[in-house]
């Protein structure tokens, strides 16, 4: 019998439609609330809307979108590879904290070789707090989810210690480090910025967010590398026995995982923050990515859509105020997607319930005693 | 698929007649003055500056049907710009930024809009610029007052002060405080201790614990969440507590809470609104007082005593009518130990 495609298996098995069905459904489950709340549906979702398909709102939706998705892309690195980079919070922190130390205490280099080692320092001090995490999972089993939100608390602290620091806190009144060197900047310059009408923070390091997308598909896709650490993250034990240093592997991936969230936070500060402010809670880029990730389906393209569509809520949202709706309906909205996309598992046990009850339906029944008499007689 | 197909037309169907059937708002008055309030990183609902702010505006809207009034919320250091790009964008007539977190944010912005503007409250770095109003609070007065009172009340002469962050703003309350206390005891030990956070609940509780074993038997904080842990530490050990900014003790309801040192940003940031509505709006510094109500001691509770009582509103007389003045500075209060 040729099964017709239900609407179970078409979900389950295309992720995209997905994917869009659970985004669709966030926003109505925000539209419930909007009406429950007695607001109105059209002018939240219209402002949400116009705020950011505008040239100069679209320029804002980029330049917020950078950092989410390049650490989005630093979470689905580590969700291909087994692990759950939680912990890219703490690395993003530490990332961006390096790279404004670097660039307030070497802001005489030259722009080029300046920014250059700014990415650099922020991708290795972000990598090193990926492997510390590590190598407490593979020398002593210690679970990395434990060992990272941890370590974001030691990261956030270290943040706020050295910003207190007298070679790098402020010397106004604000409670932040001292802007970085002009030369560290990524922005546009004010011309090119004033001409086309963008936001004052455009910046290129969307380019840069565009080619580490690619490189990261690259990595996982087409090299070697990229199998190993995707076969360790199918099946450990599996890869062991095919020949694949699993401890090693883990490493790599935090390894790399690490670099791309110090990465996102260099490229925030350098292009939209200019200093880092001392934290009175956590600014919740790392968090941010597990949702890009999510939302992505850990595809790097999908993450870098992903990445803008957050950003676009987090702008757009952010002047949901002006219309008299609160901004906390972008986290239902938000809260609401990641739900119904975490809970694909149940869309699949649905669908397995379902064909084995249809088995059970067409199986061939033992005939009833009475019928078998008659067959007799 | 057609399955799919029908559930998404349905959705968008959902959507469309949701919006028919709200979009049709009445266009607003011309005549408007329009208010646009940036917290800083704290949130609307800090019971501190950014909430007595926005309080202090949504209750002028509400008499005065003329003013329309609006908050940004910012929830990271690089969103005070964004925030107070998009106020400019929509034409507002005022930007009020709450806190010196956003001095420079605001400095930037209003060289940039000339002709745009603003108001800050807790910073004067920026009364140089024309087009920003900066508000300022003498808290150091209120701080004195109940300073005052922690020393008439102290039994152990030993009271403690957590302050959540070292910087000029924030030094006044530690001085007016430590000289109000030492005012009515002479010979008071202050315990000092800087908490370097203005959410650290945890933090506060132990530094109060701490102080409680050393002899305090009274605190006051100017920190914030932070302060809300020694409050309740105060509240397990039986000790007095002194609250900032609002009526602590009428907001939290605990008994523990002596009286409270009062800040109202809310009015400062209403007359500057109103300021911008009758076109006498001027820049530099705007320095509220005990004189203007901005600043006050509250005693709910009925914890203090009427003589202590009567000794307090002498003082507060005595500084509104400019017969006494609380030091201002660090360098008049050596006993200051955080600064």
């Amino acid at each position: 019998m040729t099964k017709k495609k239900n609407f179970l298996d078409v979900i389950s098995e295309n992720r995209f439609i997905h994917i869009l069905l659970s985004i669709l459904l966030g926003f109505l489950v925000g539209a419930i609330f909007l009406i429950a709340m007695g607001l109105s549906v059209g002018e939240a979702y219209g402002r949400l809307l116009s705020s950011v398909t505008n040239l100069k709102g679209f320029s804002y939706v980029v330049v917020y979108a950078i950092p989410y998705i390049v650490v989005g892309l630093s979470v689905a690195f580590s969700f291909k590879t087994g692990v759950f980079n939680i912990g890219a919070e703490g690395q993003y922190v530490v990332g961006s904290m390096a790279a404004c130390c670097t660039s307030i205490l070497c802001g005489g280099l030259p722009k080029p070789v300046l920014i250059i080692l700014c990415f650099l320092t922020a991708m290795i001090a972000g990598a090193v707090w990926g492997i510390i995490v590590g190598f407490l999972k593979t020398k002593w089993g210690i679970n990395e989810v434990l060992s990272m939100i941890m370590f974001n608390w030691i990261a956030f602290y270290l943040s706020n210690f050295i910003a207190g620091l007298p070679a790098i806190k402020n010397e106004g009144t604000a409670e932040a480090t001292k802007n970085i060197a002009a030369n560290a900047s990524t922005l546009f310059s004010k011309d090119f910025i004033n001409s086309l009408g963008l936001c004052p923070t455009a910046n290129w390091g969307i380019f840069v967010a565009m080619a580490v997308t690619v490189l990261v598909w690259f990595i996982i896709e087409k090299t070697t590398l990229g199998y190993e650490l995707k076969a360790v993250g199918y099946n450990k034990f599996a890869a062991e026995y095919g020949g694949i240093h699993v401890n090693r592997s883990i490493l790599t991936a935090l390894a790399i995982s690490g670099a791309l969230a110090g990465l996102g936070g260099a490229l925030q500060l350098m292009g939209m923050g200019g200093r880092i402010s001392i934290f009175t809670s956590q600014e919740g880029y790392g968090f941010a990515g597990i949702v890009v990730a999510l939302i992505g389906c850990s595809n790097p393209f999908g993450v870098f859509v992903a990445g803008l569509f957050y950003g676009a809520l987090m702008y757009g949202g952010s002047k949901l105020n002006l219309v008299g709706v609160p901004t906390q309906l972008i986290n239902v909205i938000v809260g609401t997607v990641v739900f119904f996309i975490a809970i694909s598992v149940i869309f699949e046990n649905l669908k397995r319930l379902k064909s084995r009850s249809r088995r059970k339906a067409e199986a061939p029944k033992p005939k009833k005693a009475d019928e078998r008499k008659e067959e007799k007689s | 698929m057609k399955k799919i197909l029908a559930l998404v037309l349905a959705l968008c169907m959902v959507f469309a007649l949701a919006a028919c059937g709200s979009s049709s708002t009445a266009p607003a008055a011309a005549a408007k003055t329009k208010v646009g309030m940036v917290t800083d990183v704290g949130g609307v609902n800090d019971q501190s500056f950014n909430q007595f702010a926005w309080a202090g505006l949504q209750a002028l809207a509400a008499e005065d049907s003329s003013f329309e009034v609006n908050y940004l919320e910012s929830k990271t250091d690089a969103d005070y710009q964004t925030n107070i790009n998009t106020f400019i964008d929509e034409g507002y007539d005022l930007i009020i930024c709450v806190g010196y977190m956003l001095a420079d944010a605001t400095r930037e912005a209003a060289q940039a809009n000339p002709d745009q503007k603003f108001a800050i409250v807790d910073d004067a770095t920026n009364a140089d610029l024309e087009n920003v109003a900066c508000l300022t609070f003498a808290q150091e007065q209120c701080s004195y007052l109940v300073g005052l009172v922690a020393g008439y009340m102290t039994e152990s002469k030993t009271v403690g002060y957590i302050q959540g962050m070292v910087s000029d703003t924030m030094n006044l309350f530690g001085v007016g405080y430590i000289t109000g206390v030492l005012e009515a005891c002479p010979d008071a030990t202050v315990l000092q201790y800087n908490a370097n956070a203005f959410g650290d609940i945890a933090g506060g509780n132990t530094a109060a614990k701490d102080m409680i074993t050393k002899g305090a038997d009274v605190i006051y904080h100017a920190a914030g969440g932070t302060g809300l842990g020694m409050i309740n530490a105060c509240d397990e050990e039986g000790i007095w507590a002194i609250g900032v900014d609002s009526d602590q003790a009428a907001v939290l309801g605990m008994d523990c809470i002596l009286c409270s040192a009062l800040k109202d940003a809310g009015a400062g940031c209403v007359a500057i609104a109103k300021d911008v509505k009758a076109g006498t709006f001027s820049g530099g510094e705007h320095h509220y007082t005990l004189a203007d109500g901005a600043i006050n001691i509250a005693t709910t509770g009925d914890h203090i005593p009427a003589d202590v009582l009567e000794k307090v509103e002498a003082a507060k007389q005595a500084i509104i009518e400019g017969k006494m003045t609380v030091p201002t500075s660090t360098a008049d209060c050596p006993q200051f130990e955080l600064g």
